[in-house]
């Protein structure tokens, strides 16, 4: 099977500016499972460490996302070459 | 510090503000926007999501409940990382459709609805309400905490007197700054500019008091975390429904606030800053939030128990001896609140004009519709929007007490505004949603939030009696407030957020499932939905040829303004191949223009209007096919089609305009010679009759004299029309030499003016001119321009049919070019002689035989070619009108 390489490098790149809000809301609920309010622990120390070093995170990401999908030459729109049932369950 | 000094600052700053909003306007006006439309710019505006809940409220929320406060900028943080899901077509959908505010965009994805933008209106007015109420509370905080009571200068007034001054004074601003005109496309590049500003200012200010916590109090960063494990919130009580449920609320409302929707979809002016904003702003929520805990954790620490927590930001600077610290603290409060407010009751003022005050009106007075300025009504109808929602603000402030917490007030109108999100997001990526489940959802939401967490807000006993709260309204135990349906366990706030965003969605699917949407809102939604797949394909729907283009201009006149509507139109005629202002009514056309205005007063408004001139839109077998075919490559294929079926039209069209005017032109030329040889016979008959009588002799002298006269006249009136025949010659073979020269327009009006009384001496004209703007100097030929400025005035003082006739000059420069408008009053010309008056010897009526021999306007056209300028005649404006436009400087040509 032929694949063009520039054109499916730019649909994984669209996947993951997908992914990207799906895995910060995986980190940000994830407090709720060590659930610091029954540990005897001081959490608000570490657990807001934790939770700005994710934000950062997330910021860099779409940071190098955003730049990645802005490539010069690319036309960004219609998604014709998006997979075929990628977001078809989305539509009536 | 002393009182009136703290207004004087204040108002310094507000008088900055409006200095950098009339520059930013001023640059766009001329069209140098430059950086002002940067992403920087774009990123910067939307953190009008921080208001002073964020600068002051935050640090409170923090010394209550620890990291809970983060929640609300995590929500947006992942709707803006995730921009590719919704942002990016919601601000593409809002571009393409010109969509004026939220309330807009509803009512345009089901069926341009305007029931549905009355509901969305209503909801967001009272769901920002609190929220305002929570600036204007913080406001006055800060004045009694940093206002210093001394003797020296003003006392400063008692809260409820701060708090009404602020409101009104916000309410002066906000219509000085946001309703001076009417904008095509509702895009405030003023003040987008001055958000940016305060952005910098509140940022600046949080960061600033951060750094002076931890580097300056405490020692470090390793020093405050140690601190932070020995105070009161060393510990925090992580609640797992309010940590999810706080964070759906914000990632909600930052797509559903009205003020957030006006910067982030409105005034948008590239798609691909959204792109830059995808980190950028998570990035600015991050600075705000970073030293919200130490400053919580060192206001605790430090002072004296039982302080306002809302206030720490402000009075720990001022215990600690900071003077400048503390103020630049207060004016970083002070721009988190006047940001909001201008920008929401901006917001809220257009949704009220175009979805209440519009259609109110449309339908109380259906005739007046096309008559009248209706930008005057518009504006003045969003002025008082303003102040009305200000106003609303301040009484929930005085009715609430002003005492709750401010992160309190702003949660409630975050859950407000989120019985939004089912109809949008539906609406996005869904075709099945109608407009019955849109009505449905949002009324039952809006009822349960107002029930259950908006009324209730005021306290028990003020608007929902206290025996309710405990037994449930006639005794029905299941429909208490803070218990719906038994569910008695949960937070109050998540317990209202729950009930009506699930009966929301709910009421939302079964409406949209058991119902069927009608065609224009199936179009409607297909263009919404599929706004990726197809490429600005244009809905359709209006009747070809029912609307009259003069009429429809007038009507755009009223909301545009005479400039942009008359450019608008001669662009279309151009695009169909005509000359002129008055493009034909097809359906492409109407579209656009329905468009257009929609860009002013809103879709449902803009269709109303149209449907007045137009009848109703109907929608045809093809446009339902068009929407139903999911095949990209038959659409395209039929675009193809399509675009070059437009341009054989548009040929043919010319063509059969050329013929027309061909074959006019012949029997114009048969006309001209029999025209001719009756212009030459006249005179020669009676010169021939007299001069043999003269010959005959012994006739008494004053006899003599007598018919010498006559033929006298008539040998001058034989030369006249020689004289304009040779000089139509000259002139159109290009070979006339111009006399080039420096002259002042006024004195080229005045000297025409005073030819021009000649004619027709006995009717007085009223003459209104406007002499400053004529006040320009030409290089032309001032001959040749005033023997047509002369033309056209003895043309209005001979033609203009008005028992009280008055004539209008007005001058405009635009570019190089200087047009001078010269409008009558009278009946004008009618549509199908407006293509012949610049012909030869085109005489409309006979019946006023005026003595000229119908050669002027041709002697003016071709004059106006030669000076490399126009004569147009401009359609739609109540009289006869003309414009001329010759060029600032002409140069000469080098023959």
């Amino acid at each position: 099977m032929f694949l063009q390489p520039a054109s499916y490098r730019r649909r994984r790149r669209r996947d993951a500016a997908r992914f990207l809000p799906v895995l910060g809301l995986f980190l940000i609920l994830l407090p709720v499972l060590w659930a610091p309010q029954d540990t005897p622990r001081r959490d608000t120390a570490p657990d807001g460490i934790y939770l700005f070093g994710v934000w950062g995170l997330l910021i860099g990401a779409a940071l190098m996302i955003s730049r990645a999908l802005a490539v010069p030459g690319e036309d960004d729109d219609p998604d014709p070459d998006s997979d075929p049932g990628a977001d078809q369950d989305l539509r009536s | 510090m002393p009182f009136n000094l703290l207004v004087l600052s204040c108002l310094a700053y507000v008088v900055f503000l409006f200095a950098v909003a009339w520059w930013a306007e001023r640059r766009a006006a001329r069209g140098r926007l430059g950086w002002l439309q940067s992403p920087l710019i774009y990123t910067l505006s939307l953190s009008i999501y921080c208001t002073a809940w964020t600068f002051y409220g935050a640090v409170g929320y923090a010394a209550r409940s620890g990291l809970e406060f983060l929640t609300i900028y995590l929500g947006p943080t992942i709707v803006f990382v995730g921009w590719w899901w919704m942002l990016r077509k919601l601000v593409r959908i809002g571009r393409r459709q010109g969509v004026t505010s939220i309330a807009d965009l509803l009512s345009s994805r089901f069926g341009k609805s305007n029931l549905l933008g009355v509901i969305v209106t209503v909801i967001a007015v009272v769901a920002a309400t609190p929220y305002i109420a929570l600036q204007l509370q913080s406001v006055t905080l800060s004045f009694s905490v940093f206002a210093s009571p001394t003797d020296e200068g003003l006392a400063p007034p008692g809260t409820e007197a701060t708090a009404i001054w602020v409101a009104t004074g916000l309410a002066i601003f906000t219509i000085l700054f946001g309703t001076r005109n009417l904008d095509a496309k509702e895009q405030h590049h003023g003040i987008v500019t001055a958000i940016a500003v305060e952005a910098v200012v509140k940022l600046v200010a949080l960061i600033a008091v951060g750094v002076f916590v931890v580097w300056g109090l405490a020692d470090g960063p390793f020093d405050m975390k140690a601190r932070i494990d020995a105070s009161s919130i060393a510990d925090w009580n992580l609640q797992p429904g309010r940590w999810a449920g706080l964070m759906f609320a914000s990632g909600a409302a930052v797509i559903c606030l009205p003020r957030m929707f006006q910067v982030m979809v409105v005034e948008n002016a590239d798609e691909r800053h959204l792109s830059t904003a995808s980190w950028a702003f998570p990035l600015y929520l991050f600075a705000m939030s970073l030293f919200i805990v130490p400053i919580a954790v060192m206001g605790l620490e430090r002072l004296p128990a039982g302080s306002n927590a809302d206030m720490f930001v402000l009075t720990l600077p001022l215990a600690e001896g900071q003077g400048t610290l503390a103020m630049l603290a207060f004016l970083g409060g002070f721009s988190s609140a006047t940001s909001m407010v201008i920008v929401e009751s901006i917001a809220l003022a257009t949704m009220v004009s175009n979805h209440i005050v519009m259609p109110v009106w449309l339908r109380l007075r259906p005739a007046k519709g096309m008559s009248g300025d209706v930008r005057r009504l518009v504006l003045l109808a969003r002025r008082i929007s303003i102040a009305v929602v200000l106003g609303l603000g301040y009484a929930y402030y005085r009715k609430s007490g002003g005492s709750a917490t401010l992160a309190a007030i702003g949660l409630i109108a975050f859950a407000g505004v989120a019985q939004f999100l089912p109809a949008m997001v539906f609406g996005l990526f869904w075709r099945g949603a109608t407009r019955v489940g849109a009505v449905m959802g949002l009324s039952i939401g809006f009822v349960i939030w107002a029930y259950t967490l908006f009324l209730p807000s005021f306290g028990p006993d003020a608007v929902i009696p206290a025996q309710v709260f405990a037994e449930g309204p006639w005794g029905l135990d299941w429909l208490r407030p803070r218990a719906l349906f038994g569910v008695g366990a949960m937070d109050p706030l998540i317990h209202a957020l729950f009930w009506s965003m699930t009966l929301n969605t709910a009421a939302f699917l079964i409406g949209s499932l058991f119902t069927f949407p009608g065609p224009v809102e199936r179009m409607q939604g297909a263009a919404f939905v599929h706004v990726f797949d197809t490429a600005a394909a244009n809905p359709r729907g209006w009747q070809r040829g029912v609307a009259e283009p003069e009429d429809l201009l007038v009507m755009s006149q009223r909301i545009m303004g005479d400039e942009d509507a008359l450019a608008f139109f001669e662009a279309e005629a151009k695009d169909q191949g005509k000359a002129g202002y008055l493009p034909d009514p097809s359906p492409l056309f109407m579209a656009r223009l329905e468009r257009r205005l929609a860009g002013s007063v809103g879709a449902a408004t803009a269709h109303a209007m149209m449907s007045q001139l137009a009848g109703r839109a109907t929608v045809t077998v093809e446009d339902l096919m068009a929407v139903a075919s999911e095949s990209a490559q038959i659409m395209e294929y039929s675009a193809r089609l399509e675009s070059q079926q437009a341009e054989l039209t548009r040929t043919a069209r010319a063509l059969r305009e050329a013929n027309d005017k061909l074959t006019q032109l012949s029997v114009q030329k048969d006309a001209f010679l029999s025209q001719i040889s009756h212009e030459l016979r006249t005179p020669m008959t009676s010169i021939r009759a007299f001069s043999e009588i003269l010959t005959e002799g012994d006739l008494p002298a004053p006899m003599v004299a007598h018919y010498g006269r006559i033929i006298h006249d008539e040998a001058r009136r034989l030369t006249r029309l020689l004289d304009d025949l040779l000089d139509l010659s000259v002139l159109e073979n290009g070979t006339v030499q111009l006399n080039l020269g420096l002259t002042n327009l006024s004195q080229m009006i005045d000297r025409a003016l005073a030819s021009a009384s000649h004619t027709k001496p006995e009717r007085s004209f009223t003459i209104h001119r406007d002499l400053p703007m004529e006040n320009i100097f030409l290089r032309t030929d001032a001959d040749r321009l005033v023997q047509v400025f002369i033309n056209l005035i003895s043309n209005a003082r001979k033609y203009c049919d008005s028992p009280t006739p008055e004539l209008r000059i007005s001058v405009r420069q635009k570019g190089g070019r200087v047009t001078v408008d010269f409008v009558d009053n009278g009946s004008g010309i009618p549509q199908d002689s407006q293509a012949l008056i610049f012909e030869k010897f085109a005489r409309l009526t006979d019946q006023t035989r005026a003595g000229g021999a119908g050669l002027g306007l041709a002697i003016c056209r071709e004059v106006m070619a030669n000076l490399g300028g126009t004569i147009t005649y401009l359609p739609g404006q109540g009289g006869a009108a003309f414009r001329v436009a010759v060029p600032l400087r002409l140069e000469q040509q080098v023959a």
